[in-house]
Formats: C-alpha cells, structure tokens, sequence
C-alpha cells in the first residue's frame, strides 16, 4: 500500500470540501473494499477522507411508507434491526448475506452502493424497491444511480448520505453465492408495491439490470411459475472462472423464481 | 516518511505508538505493540486470523487503518485471560481439542466470542457454521470448533 494523507471529516461539508481540494482524494467508510484494493495497489489516492465520525449517517429510520438507511450504516445493524425486519425483511435478509460477521460490522450501504461493484447485493434492492439515494447534492432515483461496472451517477466531491427505500407490499431477495467470498454469482430482487412490480438482478451482468419480461408477467399474476419459462439473454451477461454466462443466464430465472415464490411466502 | 502518533486503549491499557497513515491495525498492534496473539493468514481479508474487537465488535484487523481506530477500544486474544484462568471460550477449544496447529485459533476465538454475543438467548449448529463463514481452518475440519463453540455459549450464558 502506498502512503497518503488521512483526515477525519468532522461534518458532511468538511468532507466534501476535503475532497475537492484533495489531489486525487476517495472517501473512506467501512474500507471493506477501499483497504484491500489499496494493498493490491489498484488505487493509489493522495488523500484519504474518512466519513467514521459522521454520526448523522449511522441509523435505520422506519416511517410508515419507508425505510431510510443512513450511508454510514454497517450491513450487521441493517441485518440485526427488528424494524427493518418487520417493515422490509428482504433488506434485513439482503445486509445478512453479505460476506461475514467481521465485514457486514464494518461495511456499509453507502460504501456497497458508491463502489458498484458487479456482484455486490444492495445495488438489486436499491434498484429492486425503487429506492432513492440521497447525496450532499440532490437525490438520485435508484433507476439512474448505477450507471455501470463500477460506475455511478456520483461527482468527485458527492457523497452519498442516505438511502430511502419505500415499502412494498411484497418483496424478496435470493442469492446464489461465490462459496469463497459470498459475493453473489446471480442474486435476484423482485417486489410489488407502490413503486410498480420490479425485478433487478445483480451478479449476472456488468451492473446491476432489470428484467422487463419478468416484470410484466409479474405484473399480470405474481406467482413463481409467471417466471419460469423465461429466459435471461446471456449475450450481455459475465463469464468467469466461476460461471459462464449461460450458467448465469439461467440462475436468473431460477433465483426470480424462489424470490418469488418467498414473497409471496 | 511522515507518522502520526496514534493512541487506542488495547486490553485495557492505553497504547500510543508513531506510525504511518498506512499502518494496518494489526501491524501496529504486532509491531508497535508485541501483540503477537493476533495473526496474519492472508492479509487479503478473508481467513478472519486477525479478527479482534473494537468497541466489542469484532473486526478484521488486517482490513482497518491504525489511524481509523485513533481512541477506541480494542480487545485482542492476550486481553481474554483473567491471570491464569482462561475465558470460557478459551477453556472449551482447550476441553474440545478445537485447535490443531493453533494458527487461525486467536481469530477463531475472538470471532466465536462475537457469535454467542450475537445469540446469547439461544444458539444451535446451523448457526454456528454459518457465522464462522469469515475464519478459515485449515487443520481441524471445523467439527470440535463448532462443539467448543457451543460449549462455550452454555457456559457464558448459564
Ligand atoms: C471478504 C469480503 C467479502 C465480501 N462479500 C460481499 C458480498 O457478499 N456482497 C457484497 O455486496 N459485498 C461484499 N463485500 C464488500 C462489502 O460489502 C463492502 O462493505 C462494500 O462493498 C463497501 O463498503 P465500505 O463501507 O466498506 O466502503 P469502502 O471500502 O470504505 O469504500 C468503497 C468505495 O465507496 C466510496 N464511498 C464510501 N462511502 C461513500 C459515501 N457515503 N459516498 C460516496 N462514496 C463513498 C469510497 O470512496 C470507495 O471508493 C465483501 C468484502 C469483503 C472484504
Ligand atoms: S489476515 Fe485478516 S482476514 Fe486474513
Ligand atoms: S488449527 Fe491449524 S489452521 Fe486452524
């Protein structure tokens, strides 16, 4: 790892203001992913911003329409909030999945989203419930946010510092896992609600994607077998050492269908 | 190269030591430090051997700047022994012969210390084995960390 300057941000403004006078700075949070890319030296910035003591956005809100998730929130109390597992308990599923004890106390929503990384899993709730995420700036619908492999809709000094998801009426997440990193080889989100009847997948493809033909039989009749005749195109999807394309084009169906067929429990 | 005097309180004693902003915690507490109980495996953060607590939470030590814990607490393996008597969690690995080489033990040990606080009304296998998805054996096959683990939980929350 190559040496930088660290600060800790004492309020939102401090650290975007950091940042835009940093040489080449990034925001530190959980440092789940920034820390071992650092050591890989695979990004090498001149400054670090650390958002540890923007107490603001740590916490899990429950009104009666929504569930907001402040950007600091590590995944370990999204997963543990009793709230969040009445109101939304796909999400609360989703934070448990992630990794392994020691990353979800550290990890957050706002470090998962802003990364983008392919595989990651709160990028297909955010996009799966129809969420908006909130910035220093502006607020982002969920839709226009991931904007491709690693890519978002962020500037250099916006930070993300919440992230409201409404409520469905029903919703539910499945994943295939990497069996190594738990990282999702295909995960599948798919709710109906006020935001219309969606169905996002992570995993399979650059970014996370959703799936038109799946919504509009969902729409019509919200029963696992309204997915199951239906093929993914695999000609956009990922091949690695862990699974071809074809592979994933098929867990996609599989994963929408028990998603599915969870919700409807 | 420039150095930060950074400060924490370790197992109970406030530590301060001039590192680097780059020092990983678990350098600072092996190199600055002589905290050797708490392990290296893959310093890719994946095989949980450097798992200690930070404000009761554990964590991969491996994976966390020094500077990021600047005034917390952190509790390694050497902070669990009261004198000569071990912590529960100690005392079953040792009942259970839950440790072979001993190498991911320390990590193994914090982590599982973290699973019974997580479930102290009740604990079964299944959870077990599904919370110790970030500590990696390569000796034992899991199977009397699993039992010490139980063991353990029975003990601290009888
Ligand atoms: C062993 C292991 C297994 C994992 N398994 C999974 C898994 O199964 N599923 C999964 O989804 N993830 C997984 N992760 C990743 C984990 O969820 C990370 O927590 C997450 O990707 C990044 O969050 P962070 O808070 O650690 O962010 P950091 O690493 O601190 O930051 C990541 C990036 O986001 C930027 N950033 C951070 N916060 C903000 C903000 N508020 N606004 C703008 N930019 C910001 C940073 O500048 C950086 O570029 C795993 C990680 C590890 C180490
Ligand atoms: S050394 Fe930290 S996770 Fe392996
Ligand atoms: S006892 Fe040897 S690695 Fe676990």
């Amino acid at each position: 790892m190559y040496d930088f300057n660290y600060k800790r941000a004492s309020s939102v403004d401090d650290a975007s203001s950091s940042m835009a006078s940093a040489d080449d700075g990034k925001f530190v949070a959980g440092g789940m992913t920034l820390l071992p890319t650092l050591k890989q030296r695979l990004a090498m910035p001149s400054d670090l911003v650390d958002l540890a003591d923007l107490d603001d956005l740590v916490g899990v809100k429950v009104d009666n329409n929504s569930v907001t998730v402040g950007a600091m929130t590590p995944h370990a109390v999204v997963n543990a909030s009793e709230e969040v597992k009445k109101a939304i308990p796909a999400l609360s599923k989703l934070a448990g999945l992630i990794g392994d004890p020691m990353v979800r106390n550290r990890g957050t929503i706002g470090g998962s989203i802003s990364n983008n990384d392919p595989a990651a899993d709160y990028p297909s709730a955010v996009v799966g419930l129809g969420a908006t995420v909130h910035t220093n700036k502006r607020e982002i619908a969920g839709d226009d946010f991931f904007t491709g492999m690693f890519e978002t809709a962020l500037e250099e000094d916006e930070l993300v510092t919440k992230v409201v998801f409404p409520i469905p009426e029903k919703a539910s997440y499945m994943k295939f896992p990497n069996p190594a990193s738990r990282y999702a080889i295909v995960g599948t989100f798919v709710s109906t609600g006020s935001q219309g009847t969606r169905v996002a997948v992570t995993g399979a493809g650059p970014c996370v994607f959703r799936q038109p033909e799946m919504e509009t039989a969902l729409e019509n009749q919200f029963t696992p077998e309204s997915v199951e005749n239906i093929k993914q195109d695999d000609s956009d999807l990922n091949t690695d050492i862990h699974a071809s394309a074809e592979y994933r084009a098929h867990l996609v169906t599989v994963m929408a269908k028990r998603a599915v067929a969870e919700a409807n429990g | 190269m420039t150095t930060t005097t950074v400060s924490m309180t370790v197992n109970g004693k406030q530590l301060s030591a001039d590192v680097e902003n780059r020092t990983l915690l678990v350098q600072y507490l092996r190199e600055s430090h002589g905290l050797t109980g708490t392990h290296v495996g893959c310093d890719t953060s994946q095989c949980g051997a450097c798992t200690v607590h930070v404000d009761g939470l554990p964590i991969k030590a491996c994976t966390i700047l020094a500077r990021q814990v600047e005034g917390k607490e952190v509790t390694t393996i050497e902070g669990l022994a009261d004198g000569e008597k071990l912590h529960p969690m100690q005392e079953a690995f040792r009942e259970n012969h839950a440790l072979q080489c001993g190498f991911c033990t320390p990590g193994m040990v914090m982590s599982a210390i973290g699973i019974v606080d997580r479930n102290s009304d009740s604990l079964d296998e299944k959870t077990v084995r599904h919370e110790l998805e970030g500590n990696f054996c390569r000796c034992t096959g899991y199977h009397n960390i699993v039992k010490a683990i139980l063991a353990a939980h029975e003990e601290m929350t009888a």
